[in-house]
C-alpha cells in the first residue's frame, strides 16, 4: 500500500504541492506571529479548485512544515513565534550570542528531519495499533499529565523556585481570562467583550522574550547580539554525536506524545527539555547554551506534529486547531477522517502518508541552506536589528486576529518580562503553566463532576496514577535539592 | 425678472408636492440592495460546520445577488464574540452573520455576553443537526428504557457528556431528566471531539451528541434515542425518543441573522436568496448525506420559532439558575 502511495505522491502535481506546502510552511513557521491554522483555513478555498490528493498534501505539509522553521527566530533573536518554542530559545539564544547559531540551526533542521521521518514512521505502521492511546485518555489522566508538566515548574525555575512558582500561578492567573471553557462564565473581562475570547498566547510570548530582550539590550546599550564577529556556519561532527540521542529520545517522546488528543507541541517539547536535562552528560549547561537541549525541544515537536495525524486518521479526532481546520478540509470534499476513511480510500490516505516522507525531505533540503541566510543575521549591528525585532513582533501580533488589543498586550507583557527578569523571575514557568493551564482545568473540573467530588479517581486508575507518582516524585525531589544543598551548588537554571 | 424667477421656484414647489403626494402612501426610499460586497462572519473555526456551509453557499449568493461576499471569522467564547460584534454592525444588509440556535437564546439568558437574542434578526434557518443519546458499543444499557431505569435506581450516578454548559447538549439532558423523572451527572466538555473521545473511550457512561458525529461513530457506538419528530434517513435503526414514550425534540439549527433595525426590503432580498440556496436539489441531497437535515425556514417562520423557543428555555433555565 505505501508503495502504491509513493507512486501517486510522487507524480508532478502532488510533488508540486507538497513542495509548495512545505516552502509555505517553512514561511509560516518563520514569520512569528503567523501560525499553521491561520494559513491552512487561509487555504481552505483551494479546495474547490483541486482534487482532494494535492489539496490535502499541501494543508498537511504547511502543518508540519511550520514545526521546522518555527525555531528559527526563537534561535537568532529570542522571538519564539509559538509556544512549542518557548523551550528553544532558552538555549538556542544563548548559544547564537556565544556565535553557534548557523550549527544551532543546522541541527535544528536535522533533528527536525530525523524526528518527523520517526513520526511518519510511527504513523505508516503502527497507526492501528497505537489508535487505542487516543481512547485510554479520559479526564482524569489529562489532568494527571497537566499535573505531571506543572512539577516540570521545579527544574525550570532551577534556584529561584518561589520565584518560579510566583510566575508560573501568574500564568495561570493569564489563562483565566475569557469565557470559562466548560461553563461559559466570563472571567477577568471587566465586562469587554473583546477580553471575552480571551488572550492570545502568541502575544504574551513575543512580548516576554522578544520586547523584554530588545529592552534590556537598550539599557545595557548592546551593539550587536554577537560577542566576537566569528561565527561558524554548519554543525560540526562533534555537535551531530552529541545530539542524535537526543534526537531519537525526543523523537520517540514526541510521537508518542502526539497520540493523544489535546496534548500539542507546546506541552510535549517542554516535557523532552526536561527529560533530556536528566539524561544530559552535562545538565548544568542546560539554560547557558546546550545544543542536545535544542535537538530535544525541536525533535520533540516535530514528532509530536506527525503523531498527531495518528488520532485523525484513525478517529477522526483533531489534536488541535490546525489539524482540526485540516479536517475541514477533508469534510469540504465530504471525505470523514476516520476507520471507514482507511477502507474506502486507501489510496488517498497512502498518497498522504507517503508525501510525508517526501515532504520531509524537501523540507531539510530547504532549510539547510536557509541557515546559512539566517545566521548572518547575527551580524546586524543592534540599532537596525533592535527596532527590526519590534516592528516584526507588531506585525505578527497584529496578524493573528487583525486587532489593536493583541498589540498593546505585547507591549503590556514587554514590560512585565522586562521586570521579571530584572527582579530573577524566571520567565518559562509562567509560559509553561499558561500552556497547560486550560487542559489541567477542564480535566480537573470534568474528573471531579465524574467522580462526584471525590480526589481519589486520579489514584484509582492505571495510566493516571502513574503520571500522579512520578510528579509527585519529581516534587518531592526538587523540594529536597532546594532544601538540602546551598543555593549555590544547584544546577541552575538562566534568568530566562 | 426676479419676479419670474419666484414664480418658478414656486411652481416648482407646488409640482413637487404634487409629486409627493402622488406616490402614496409616503415610503422611506428604497435604496437599491446590494450595491457592495456583503461580509458573512463565521463567529466559529474555520473548517467547522458553520464555515462548511457558509463556503457552500457563497457562490451561489454570489451569482443571485451578483457581489461579492467575503467570509470572515469572529471566534470565541461559543460564538458570542461574534453575535456581540453583529449587533453592534450597521443595519443595512452589508454585514451579516451565521446564527445557531440554541445558542442565541441560552448565551444570553445565561449572563451578560454583549447581546441580547431579540437583537438579532433571524433571516433563514437552513440546516437543522438533531440530537441524540448515545452509549458505548459494548455498554449493559441495551435501551432508553433500560438506561432510564438505571438512572432511577442510582441517582445521579450515570455519567452523559455533552459539549459545554448552558448549551444544546446540557438543556437536552436537563429535559431528559425532567422528563423521565430521573437526575443523571452532566459531564461538560470544551466541543465534539473531546466529546466523542470520552464516550468512546468509556469514560462517560452516555453522551447527547450531534446527528453527524452519531453517523461518524455509528459503528463503535448504541444508539439509543433520536431527540426528532421522525426517525433519522441516516440511522434508520435508531428509534426516536417519541417511539419510546419520552415526547422530546431537541436540535441544533443553523441559519444567517442580520441585526435589529434592518429594513425590511433588505430582509426579503437576502432570503430569497438563501431559500433558493437551501431549496436546490443538489444541495439538500448533499447535506441529508452529511448527516444533517435541510431546512428551508424563512424570516417570518424563524422569528415565530425563536420566540417560541425563548419561552420554552426560559421557562427551563429558571431550575438551574
Amino acid at each position: 500500500m505505501l508503495a502504491q502511495g509513493f507512486a501517486s505522491a510522487l507524480s508532478p502535481i502532488n510533488l508540486l504541492f507538497a513542495l509548495i506546502g512545505c516552502i509555505a510552511g517553512t514561511l509560516v513557521g518563520v514569520l512569528p506571529g503567523l501560525g499553521p491554522t491561520a494559513a491552512i483555513a487561509m487555504l481552505l478555498p483551494l479546495t474547490t479548485m483541486l482534487p482532494p490528493a494535492p489539496a490535502i498534501i499541501m494543508m498537511a505539509a504547511i502543518y508540519y512544515g511550520a514545526m521546522y522553521g518555527g525555531s528559527t527566530t526563537a534561535i537568532l533573536v529570542n522571538i519564539p513565534g509559538e509556544a512549542s518554542s518557548v523551550p528553544t530559545a532558552i538555549d538556542g539564544y544563548q548559544l547564537n550570542q556565544q556565535g553557534r547559531g548557523g550549527p544551532t540551526l543546522g541541527i535544528s533542521a536535522i533533528t527536525s528531519f530525523v524526528a518527523g521521518t520517526i513520526g511518519v514512521v510511527g504513523l505508516t505502521f503502527f497507526a492501528p495499533l497505537l489508535s487505542q492511546v487516543a481512547l485510554a485518555f479520559g479526564p482524569p489522566e489529562y489532568f494527571a499529565l497537566a499535573f505531571l508538566g506543572l512539577s516540570l515548574i521545579i527544574s525550570l525555575s532551577g534556584r529561584a523556585l518561589v520565584k518560579g512558582i510566583l510566575a508560573a500561578a501568574f500564568g495561570l492567573l493569564t489563562a483565566m481570562i475569557g469565557l470559562d471553557p466548560l461553563t461559559g462564565v466570563a472571567r477577568l473581562t471587566f465586562g469587554q467583550p473583546l477580553l471575552m475570547a480571551g488572550i492570545e498566547f502568541v502575544p504574551i510570548i513575543m512580548g516576554l522574550f522578544a520586547i523584554s530582550e530588545v529592552l534590556l539590550n537598550v539599557e545595557s546599550s548592546v551593539r550587536g547580539i554577537l560577542s566576537d564577529q566569528k561565527i561558524e556556519w554548519l554543525p560540526s561532527w562533534q555537535d551531530l554525536k552529541e545530539t542524535w540521542a537526543a534526537m531519537l529520545r525526543s523523537g520517540f517522546l514526541g510521537f508518542f506524545m502526539g497520540l493523544i488528543p489535546g496534548c500539542s507541541p507546546a506541552v510535549t517539547s517542554f516535557m523532552a527539555y526536561d527529560m533530556e536535562k536528566r539524561f544530559s552528560k552535562h545538565p548544568e549547561k542546560f539554560g547557558k547554551g546546550a545544543m542536545d537541549a535544542v535537538a530535544a525541544v525541536e525533535g520533540a515537536n516535530n514528532a509530536t506534529a506527525s503523531g498527531g495525524f495518528v488520532p485523525l486518521f484513525s478517529f477522526g479526532i483533531p489534536s488541535g486547531p490546525a489539524l482540526a481546520v485540516l479536517l475541514g478540509g477533508f469534510m469540504m470534499y465530504g471525505l470523514q477522517p476516520g476507520p471507514r476513511l482507511m477502507t474506502e480510500q486507501p489510496q488517498l490516505l497512502w498518497t498522504i502518508i507517503a508525501s510525508m516522507y517526501i515532504g520531509n525531505v524537501m523540507l531539510l533540503i530547504l532549510n539547510l541552506p536557509l541557515v546559512g541566510v539566517w545566521a548572518r543575521m547575527a551580524l546586524i549591528p543592534f540599532p537596525i536589528l533592535g527596532p527590526l525585532i519590534v516592528a516584526f513582533t507588531f506585525i505578527g501580533a497584529y496578524s493573528l486576529r487583525f486587532q489593536m488589543l493583541d498589540i498593546w498586550i505585547v507591549l503590556l507583557f514587554g514590560v512585565i518580562g522586562y521586570l521579571m527578569r530584572k527582579f530573577g523571575f524566571p520567565v518559562a514557568p509562567m509560559v509553561l503553566a499558561a500552556v497547560l493551564a486550560k487542559m489541567l482545568e477542564t480535566a480537573l473540573m470534568q474528573s471531579l463532576v465524574i467522580s462526584q467530588g471525590s480526589a481519589l479517581i486520579f489514584f484509582t486508575r492505571p495510566i493516571s496514577v502513574v503520571f500522579m507518582i512520578v510528579a509527585l516524585f519529581f516534587i518531592a525531589r526538587g523540594v529536597w535539592l532546594q532544601i538540602r544543598t546551598p543555593a549555590a551548588n544547584i544546577a541552575l537554571e538562566s534568568d530566562v | 425678472m426676479k419676479k419670474t424667477w419666484l414664480v418658478v421656484l414656486g411652481l416648482s414647489i407646488v409640482a413637487v408636492v404634487i409629486a409627493a403626494c402622488a406616490s402614496e402612501p409616503p415610503k422611506p426610499t428604497e435604496a437599491p440592495y446590494p450595491t457592495k460586497q456583503i461580509t458573512y462572519m463565521i463567529p466559529f473555526d474555520p473548517g467547522g460546520q458553520s464555515d462548511r456551509e457558509a463556503r457552500r453557499q457563497q457562490p451561489f449568493l454570489e451569482k443571485s445577488l451578483s457581489q461579492k461576499i467575503v467570509i470572515d471569522y469572529k471566534v470565541g467564547g461559543g460564538g458570542a464574540v461574534g453575535w456581540a460584534e453583529l449587533v453592534r454592525a450597521k443595519p443595512d444588509g452589508y454585514y451579516i452573520a451565521g446564527v445557531n440556535l440554541p445558542h442565541i437564546i441560552l448565551q444570553p439568558l445565561q449572563q451578560d455576553t454583549g447581546y441580547k437574542t431579540e437583537q438579532i434578526v433571524p433571516v433563514v434557518f437552513f440546516q437543522r443537526t438533531p440530537l441524540g443519546l448515545a452509549v458505548p458499543a459494548n455498554s449493559p444499557y441495551k435501551s432508553l428504557k433500560e438506561f432510564i431505569d438505571a438512572a432511577k435506581a442510582k441517582p445521579e450516578s450515570i455519567t452523559v457528556g455533552g459539549s459545554g454548559t448552558f448549551s444544546g447538549h446540557h438543556i437536552a439532558t436537563l429535559r431528559l431528566q425532567k422528563i423521565a423523572g430521573v437526575k443523571f451527572n452532566y459531564v461538560p466538555f470544551t466541543g465534539a471531539a473531546p466529546q466523542m473521545t470520552a464516550v468512546l473511550g468509556g469514560h462517560v457512561n452516555a453522551v447527547i451528541a450531534n446527528s453527524d458525529d452519531l453517523v461518524k461513530y455509528k459503528d463503535q457506538l448504541r444508539l439509543l434515542a433520536m431527540a426528532d419528530a421522525d426517525r433519522f434517513p441516516l440511522l434508520p435503526e435508531m428509534p426516536t425518543f417519541k417511539e419510546q414514550g419520552v415526547d422530546m425534540i431537541e436540535a441544533i439549527d443553523r441559519g444567517v441573522g442580520v441585526p435589529v433595525g434592518t429594513p425590511d426590503y433588505v430582509v426579503k432580498k437576502l432570503e430569497t436568496a438563501f431559500l433558493e440556496i437551501a431549496k436546490n436539489p443538489d444541495i439538500v441531497a448533499d447535506m441529508k448525506k452529511q448527516g444533517f437535515v435541510p431546512l428551508a425556514m424563512g424570516a417570518a417562520e424563524s422569528k415565530t420559532h425563536v420566540e417560541k423557543m425563548l419561552a420554552t428555555y426560559k421557562e427551563l433555565v429558571k431550575d438551574i439558575k
